[in-house]
């Protein structure tokens, strides 16, 4: 009797203490795209042992349909999650769209925490008006990767490619002379870095701090004439990036070089051409370039429910160093935290790029990389420009017109 | 008297109310079954409509959030209009519908004929056949003729190739490969040709079906007065299947204008080079999603509205008027 009595009552008071804790209790919910996805619910376990009182709720979608709900949740002000991952093309507009929590300001005090990162993410996410309105997790700092058999056999050298970018094109008329291959999917993707690399720290690509456009100074004329160069000498394959085409390219063999953010390797190794293992190179990007292709990001809207528990999640994923291991193993997402990527993985040398170091190579791309000053018109510029490249490619358009015509169109665009 | 009344009243008023309830039953019940319909079409047809017309005066970023919407007037219009890039998606979507639609009629109509007269117990088949790239999702279709159109690996290139190397014919054909979706000049007609083949049978069904409604007996009286075949397509069959011509070229027209999934699937969403095959309905969506200028995607959508209500109504006019003329000719015979 007395020992049932005792089972009841500590049953009572353990539903009572456990009661308050049950209500305490919440559900952080954290918007997503593939595969930061993968990398948050992977880092669940490790969050439940640190804070078992916050769950993790994982909303993922498509990455063009999570950045239009995204959109759409900052307008209306419904259905915001708590953590929102934001891709670096979207972060100008919801970083000037004051939607976004300022993280520089109570409680979240970030100030301290931003020399933890690539210094030139920062700026990224960074407001004209200097709030802070997300926090780096990955970034794609940029390369050229390159088929070393097929531009052996044309007798071409690493420092051939990269020395300039005349040399680059030189040596792509001696592999297609070699070999038939060309030298890059598309003239576009020049123009794509070129236009990119040698900014002044706080430049954006098409417009500076006071909104002028830049599109007419000599980073847009060089890169327009190189890509006709490129066209002219019919070493590019016309392939659009990410078309079927392309993806094809890298399985047959028939494109010798392509320019991108490191997560390229683990695209090629895993699904673009994995029987390509052991012939695939990794270098810098010609002519001293330094660029980051994407990134990822990690923001709190001003409308979200947790934002305490966000900020501790955010803080989680982006500053612990296992975390941010964990998802460059696993999904190539290259870290932002500089400590993560002093670890020794760094210096593994990868098989498929035949014992290649090819970490190193784009931690050391990482370091050279300067900050790039986002702007919400940037896509727009960027299609203006484009237009205006595919007129001088395909018509024969004179480069100094098509940049004078891109100016005037962007500044009447810009206006509104 | 008086008590039997006084007994009555409320088996009257009883039966009042009841037959009051059964009345109101039968009136409600109706809207009652029309509610989910109602409520559903409210949210998603009339609301978004309403809201897109109270956008086309605002100036308005989403990502700016509510307070930053501001009444601009009639600037989106102007703005519009005054735009070469609209008046480009202008341009390219008359000529897709153009080059897509006219070729739809042209040939469905010879073909419904055929199938009418040559084919008897297999022509629900063969008419089946024709209708199956017009209920195939769009996407999957366009996805099938990128690989198709592929410079380097697709099998219209190759076929071409082939044919270059036979005797006599092969000067006609092109000995490098046709760069088909980088070049504007044939990124249009490949665009054409998706939409051309996936209606054209859907087309077809629609004349069948008229052809059936024609009674026989006029072909009879024709071939009495010694009309040959050619004259009873010409004066018999055409002049009947007008309304349903009429038909057609209405949907043609519509359809046309608001063309999106071909072009943006085979370019990656982009319009092609030079935006060759950028559409008024894809620079429409790329303002708002990718430029985020919600506003003018609003008043290019009412802009386009306009144009297409238009082009109707002249559609009506010109096959309308021939209607008419033939009634009054009739009249007057």
């Amino acid at each position: 009797m007395n020992k049932r009595r005792q089972i009841i009552l500590a049953a009572l008071a353990g539903a009572v203490i456990a009661a308050p804790a049950q209500a305490e209790q919440i559900t952080l919910t954290v918007a997503a795209f593939p595969a930061v996805d993968q990398i948050v619910k992977a880092a669940v376990p490790a969050w439940k042992k640190l804070h078992p009182e916050i769950d993790i709720k994982v909303v993922s979608r498509e990455y063009a349909d999570h950045h239009n709900a995204m959109t759409l949740a900052l307008a209306t002000g419904n259905n915001h999650a708590d953590v929102m991952a934001v891709e670096l093309g979207f972060l100008g507009r919801f970083a000037e769209g004051g939607g976004l929590e300022d993280l520089y300001k109570a409680p979240y005090q970030a100030k301290n925490l931003v020399a933890k990162f690539e210094p030139w993410t920062i700026p990224q996410a960074t407001s004209n008006s200097g709030e802070l309105a997300a926090i780096p997790t990955d970034i794609g700092p940029g390369t050229l990767f390159y088929r070393h058999d097929i531009v052996s056999k044309a007798g071409v050298t690493a420092p051939d490619l990269t020395r300039s970018w005349d040399s680059f094109i030189e040596a792509g008329k001696r592999i297609k002379a070699a070999t038939g291959v060309y030298l890059v999917a598309h003239a576009r993707d020049i123009t794509e870095i070129m236009i990119r690399s040698n900014l002044k720290d706080g430049e954006g690509i098409y417009f500076d701090k006071d909104n002028n456009v830049l599109v007419e100074t000599p980073r847009f004329v060089h890169a327009f004439r190189l890509a006709k160069a490129a066209r002219e000498a019919k070493i590019d394959a016309k392939i659009n990036a990410w078309s079927n085409e392309w993806t094809e390219s890298f399985k047959r063999g028939t494109v010798a070089t392509q320019m991108m953010g490191a997560w390229l390797g683990g695209h090629l190794a895993n699904t673009f051409a994995p029987a390509a293992k052991g012939l695939w190179r990794v270098a810098d990007l010609p002519a001293g370039a330094y660029a980051s292709w994407g990134g990822t990001f990690y923001a709190i809207p001003k409308k979200a429910k947790n934002k305490a528990a966000a900020w501790e999640f955010i803080k989680f994923m982006t500053l612990q160093k296992d975390n941010q291991i964990a998802a460059f193993k696993n999904h190539d997402a290259f870290p932002a935290l500089v400590e993560a990527q002093s670890d020794a993985f760094f210096e593994q040398p990868l098989a498929y790029f035949g014992e290649q170091k090819a970490r190193l190579i784009w931690r050391e791309a990482s370091r050279r990389t300067r900050a790039i000053d986002v702007n919400k018109y940037d896509p727009l510029a960027a299609e203006i420009i484009n237009t205006e490249l595919d007129k001088v490619l395909d018509q024969g358009k004179d480069v100094a017109q098509a940049l004078a015509d891109a100016k005037k169109l962007i500044v009447k665009r810009a206006r509104r | 008297m008086m008590k039997i009344e006084a007994g009555r009243m409320p088996a009257v008023s009883q039966n009042q109310r009841k037959v009051q309830w059964q009345r109101w039953q039968r009136r409600a019940a109706p809207w009652m079954f029309l509610t989910p319909f109602v409520v559903l079409f409210l949210c998603f047809g009339v609301f978004p409509i309403l809201f897109s017309l109270f956008l086309s005066f605002h100036s308005w970023n989403p990502a700016d959030g509510w307070a930053g919407m501001k009444f601009v007037g009639l600037e989106n219009f102007s703005f519009a209009l005054g735009d070469e890039w609209f008046w480009k998606s202008l341009w390219n979507t008359a000529l897709l519908a153009l080059l897509s639609g006219l070729p739809q009629h042209l040939v469905a109509i010879p073909l419904a004929y055929f199938l009418h007269t040559s084919f008897k117990r297999s022509r629900n088949l063969v008419v089946g056949a024709y209708f199956v790239p017009y209920i195939t999702s769009t996407v999957a279709v366009t996805l099938m003729f990128t690989a198709l159109f592929s410079t380097d690996f697709g099998v219209i290139n190759a076929a071409l190739l082939w044919l270059a190397k036979l005797p006599l014919v092969g000067g006609l054909f092109p000995v490098e490969a046709v760069d088909w979706i980088g070049k504007p000049a044939f990124i249009q007609p490949a665009v054409a040709f998706i939409v051309f083949w996936r209606f054209v049978g859907f087309n077809t069904v629609l004349y069948l079906a008229a052809l059936q409604t024609i009674p026989k007996e006029l072909y009879e009286a024709a071939e009495m007065d010694g009309a040959g075949k050619w004259q009873q397509f010409w004066h018999i069959t055409l002049p009947l299947l007008r309304p349903m011509m009429f038909f057609g070229a209405t949907l043609s027209v519509i359809g046309g204008l608001q063309l999106f999934d071909e072009p943006f699937v085979l370019t990656g969403g982009r319009g092609g080079a030079d935006q060759a095959v950028l559409t008024t309905a894809m620079y429409m969506f790329r303002s708002a999603f990718e430029f985020g200028e919600y506003g003018a995607a609003s008043a290019i959508s009412w802009l386009l509205f306009v144009i297409i209500a238009l082009l109707s109504w002249l559609t009506h006019k010109i096959f309308g008027q021939h209607d008419e003329a033939a009634e009054k000719g009739e009249q007057h015979a």
